[in-house]
């Protein structure tokens, strides 16, 4: 623990692979899309902008579901609802930043004239304020994740266990907001924004300042779960994972540790499902669906459970094959998934990047 | 007021019908023609009230023709029948050539189409098909026109079928309740009150209404009655509902226990959730369809009992993949359960994009054969589905046959000491390998028969099994490993307690109540309803 904070974050090689990642993701792609014209060779499109700033949110995603999973070995299969959670939170602001320009002129979102509501419901109060907004983006799923998961985690229940009352979790709320009572523009969600804090949406600016955002949140997500991993709490969590029993015996109870990192990975997910919203420019309850929570696995599983870099990884990997074969060819996509699925859990339980460490240190050995 | 007017003028046509009606003459009085082409509403119901008393068959080819559109009026004074091509005078029958083009349409509101059902089923009394007189009778009872009284009579004389005989005297009441008898009056109230239909409430209702100052039925002792039977028949209906509302309760309980069955028995095996459950229910399902479509083409004269083909094809289609799966993958990742459960989902997509690739996105068509469609029917408002009450005597079955393999055969001996204790068992020379395949081979053979049941009831796409694998989980969790005891009680349970919130809050309000109790309920008791007792260490 003498080492600086610096050097007991990341060590000279990772540090600068983050400082290119910062340059390349806050300088060259704002140049490439704004200041190269269109039909040059380097110029960067709005679409590339969008589809990257998506994957870094499902990074960010993969991150959070990384440190209760792979460090401290609670599988989630619900954190799709703390994602939504956090995008409905902006998508209220975002709703009423529309103002009176929606379809019915009207003060009220859309959906809420075509229900014949005559009022805002309590819980969109102050929702016009973006600061109130994004305290809600933080707050709401927080809260649910540290009521739940104190619950949860007081009874001991853990394993499959645990996992499959979160997909209850979130499939309950998927059929709470798919009711046009609820509040949240029922099946169609939220959609048609247009401005956000003045600025068009739409607009390029707009969408590289999001993307810059995004960046810089993934990388301070980055750093934040490198420093809980590196510190005592973390070494608690990795022992959490690998012998519950013995750490109670120690003396620790893994209550507040478990309910700790839990609740902050679904502050992230949340904090990922806020950014998501506006550079997207849609959020429905289809986000909440059980399947939808168990890609995010996926993504951790492909890249590798345990390392921080694995899930970004796991998550590009996945996200950008995805893009690319739901275009070609959708009907196999469905296989493809299946079968990663499949063979990274039986041939690659550390994922892409455990697998590389081992080859390494293979060969450090063998030299 | 406007039912008293047509009703006087209906007793007026009747008599003008029989003072110029005479035997030789073939078709319906040119009167009664006339008023059904250019009357009013009221007429033309009075009309119809007519025509349906008289039950002549003559009158048929006419009540189509209104049916159809195809009486036409002209000039307000004659009635013409006009089929798209050629006219004719409906009355006489003589052609119109040309085609006259003053035809004005008949407008029929909704009234005027309820009158002209009635007067079909009054034709329909005479049926030959048993079927039919009941559909007859029973929309009879509903218009409770006097005129219809001689008919009923009439049907009643010939009638043998003892439920047909029922209906029609509750049809007879309902004509009988404006009867100047007071005696009459009120026989016909009992039997409406005993006779618990919904629709015999609305007649006996009508009795209490206020026709200006005066009731409509003017003697308080006969309103007394009436009021007495409306109780009578809505405390009926409220049974009814329950029991119906129970019904469906232990329906959906049935199809939850054959779901989570297969479940039950693979996760208390190995302690891994088999996500690609639900698919395998699917698969039975499409094998289900597979062997109705076989049968069809190669042999229709079984058609009627593919069912019963089906059931151990799909339980052994369904089997042989689940087998297939614990031998290529679930095998080698013991001991690192949360693995499994993310391999057997990506398991799931594949076998359900298999499905999509092979069949099609669409849902394919399973058809009940004819002893499975229809139900019984205990009351006025309660029918029991033959399909439904089949699936539940079939989980019945399906129960008590695992649970004869599990407590009376060697392999069901093996189950439960892997189960228990798998360290030992294995000690002790039991092959826990091949234990392993066959009990999963077995769970999921039930899982396919599931989905034989479910054919039989839902649709049948590549997304059936995705729709009940969070339930089939819920009953697992909610029941406890181990014991088939756990998961039927689990079953019962959630079936029942969600059908009967269903009523209260409606079918998604009523699911999230469910689902949130159940992660209540598990802080409680974490190991389920029914736990193995016993000391366990975890890991």
């Amino acid at each position: 623990m003498n080492k600086t904070l610096t050097a007991r974050l990341f060590g000279p090689k990772a540090w600068a692979a983050l400082l290119v990642f910062a340059a390349v993701t806050l300088v060259m792609v704002p140049v490439l899309n704004l200041a190269v014209p269109a039909d040059s060779a380097f110029h960067l499109s709005t679409y590339w902008v969008t589809l990257i700033g998506k994957i870094m949110c499902y990074a960010i995603v993969a991150l959070a579901m990384d440190l209760v999973w792979g460090y401290t070995g609670i599988l989630s299969l619900g954190h799709g609802i703390f994602f939504a959670l956090g995008g409905y939170g902006m998508g209220m602001y975002l709703m009423r930043a529309i103002g009176r320009e929606g379809n019915y002129q009207s003060d009220l979102p859309d959906f809420m004239v075509f229900l014949n509501w005559k009022t805002l419901p309590w819980y969109w109060q102050g929702t016009e304020h973006f600061l109130w907004a994004l305290a809600l983006v933080v707050l709401v799923p927080g809260l649910l994740a540290f009521v739940f998961g104190y619950f949860a985690f007081r009874s001991r229940i853990k394993g499959v266990y645990f996992s499959i009352i979160t997909q209850a979790l979130t499939y309950a709320a998927m059929l709470l907001f798919f009711r046009n009572e609820t509040g949240f523009g029922g099946n169609n969600g939220f959609t048609d924004f247009k401005r956000i804090l003045g600025f068009a949406i739409t607009a390029p600016e707009t969408r590289v300042v999001l993307f810059g955002l995004t960046a810089t949140a993934l990388m301070g997500a980055l750093l934040l779960g490198r420093f809980i991993v590196t510190s005592k709490l973390g070494r608690v969590l990795a022992a959490i994972r690998d012998a519950e029993s013995r750490v109670m015996f120690s003396g620790y109870n893994p209550l507040p540790y478990k309910l700790f990192i839990w609740t902050l990975s679904a502050v992230l997910c949340a904090i990922a499902g806020a950014l998501y919203v506006p550079q997207v420019g849609i959020i429905n309850p289809g986000e909440m669906s059980p399947a939808n929570s168990i890609e995010i696995a996926i993504w951790t599983a492909v890249g590798g459970r345990g390392t921080l870099i694995g899930p970004l990884i796991g998550a590009g990997l996945i996200n950008g094959v995805k893009s690319w074969f739901t275009v070609a060819f959708p009907e196999y996509w469905l296989y493809f998934l299946g079968l990663i699925f499949i063979l990274v859990t039986l041939w690659l339980p550390r994922g892409v990047v455990g697998q590389l460490q081992s080859w390494f240190s293979k060969k450090e050995k063998r030299a | 007021m406007t039912s008293l007017l047509a009703r006087l003028q209906t007793a007026a046509l009747v008599l003008a019908l029989g003072l110029c009606g005479s035997a030789t003459l073939a078709r319906p009085a040119p009167e009664l023609v006339l008023q059904l082409a250019t009357g009013d509403n009221d007429a033309r119901i009075a009309a119809l009230g007519t025509l349906a008393a008289s039950a002549d068959p003559d009158a048929l080819p006419l009540l189509e023709a209104l049916r159809d559109d195809a009486l036409k009026s002209r000039g307000g004074n004659q009635a013409v029948i006009y089929d798209g091509e050629t006219a004719r005078d409906a009355i006489t029958g003589k052609p119109l050539v040309p085609v006259p083009d003053d035809l004005e349409d008949v407008m029929t509101n909704n009234r005027v189409t309820v009158a002209l059902d009635a007067a079909f089923a009054a034709f329909d009394l005479a049926a030959p098909e048993r079927a039919t007189r009941l559909a007859a009778v029973r929309t009879l009872q509903e218009s409770g026109d006097p005129a219809l009284l001689p008919l009923l009579d009439k049907a009643l004389a010939t009638e043998k079928d003892p439920q047909v005989i029922d209906l029609l005297r509750v049809a007879q009441a309902g004509a009988r309740l404006h009867h100047p008898d007071r005696a009459t009056r009120l026989a016909a109230i009992e039997t409406l009150g005993g006779s618990g239909a919904p629709g015999a409430r609305a007649q006996l209702g009508s009795l209490l209404e206020k026709n200006g100052a005066s009731f409509v039925e003017a003697d308080a002792a006969v309103r007394e009655a009436a009021r007495k039977a409306i109780s009578h028949i809505d405390t009926w209906l409220e049974i009814g509902e329950i029991a119906g509302g129970l019904f469906t309760g232990v329906s959906l309980a049935s199809i939850l226990l054959l779901a989570a069955l297969g479940l039950a028995i693979t996760y208390g095996l190995m302690g891994v959730i088999n996500m690609a459950h639900g698919e395998l229910i699917m698969i039975g399902a499409y094998a289900t369809f597979l062997v109705q479509n076989l049968l069809r083409t190669h042999a229709p004269g079984l058609f009627e009992f593919y069912p019963l083909f089906a059931i151990p094809v799909a339980f052994l289609v369904s089997a042989l993949v689940g087998a297939t799966m614990e031998r290529l993958v679930i095998r080698h990742l013991y001991g690192r359960p949360l693995e499994t459960l993310l391999a057997t989902w990506g398991i799931s997509l594949v076998l359900i994009q298999g499905v999509r690739s092979l069949f099609g996105a669409q849902n394919v068509m399973v058809e009940n054969p004819a002893w499975l469609s229809g139900g019984v029917q205990v009351m006025s408002n309660l029918i029991l589905p033959w399909n439904r009450l089949a699936i539940i005597a079939f989980a019945i079955l399906v129960v008590m046959g695992m649970s004869l393999i599990l407590t009376r055969t060697r392999l069901g001996l093996f189950v439960r000491a892997v189960t228990q204790n798998r360290q030992m068992a294995g000690c002790v020379g039991v092959a826990t390998p091949r234990v392993d395949t066959l009990a999963f081979a077995l769970g999921s053979g039930v899982a396919g028969l599931a989905g034989c049941a479910l054919a039989q009831v839902g649709n049948v796409g590549p997304d059936l099994g995705q729709s009940y694998i969070i339930d089939s989980f819920m009953v697992v969790v909610l029941g406890g490993v181990g014991q088939l005891a756990g998961t039927v009680y689990a079953a019962l349970g959630l079936g029942v307690f969600n059908k009967l919130l269903e009523g209260v809050a409606g079918a998604v309000l009523a699911k999230i109540t469910v689902l949130v109790l159940i992660i209540v309920f598990i802080q409680k008791r974490p190991q389920g309803l029914f736990a193995v007792k016993g000391r366990f260490a975890d890991n």
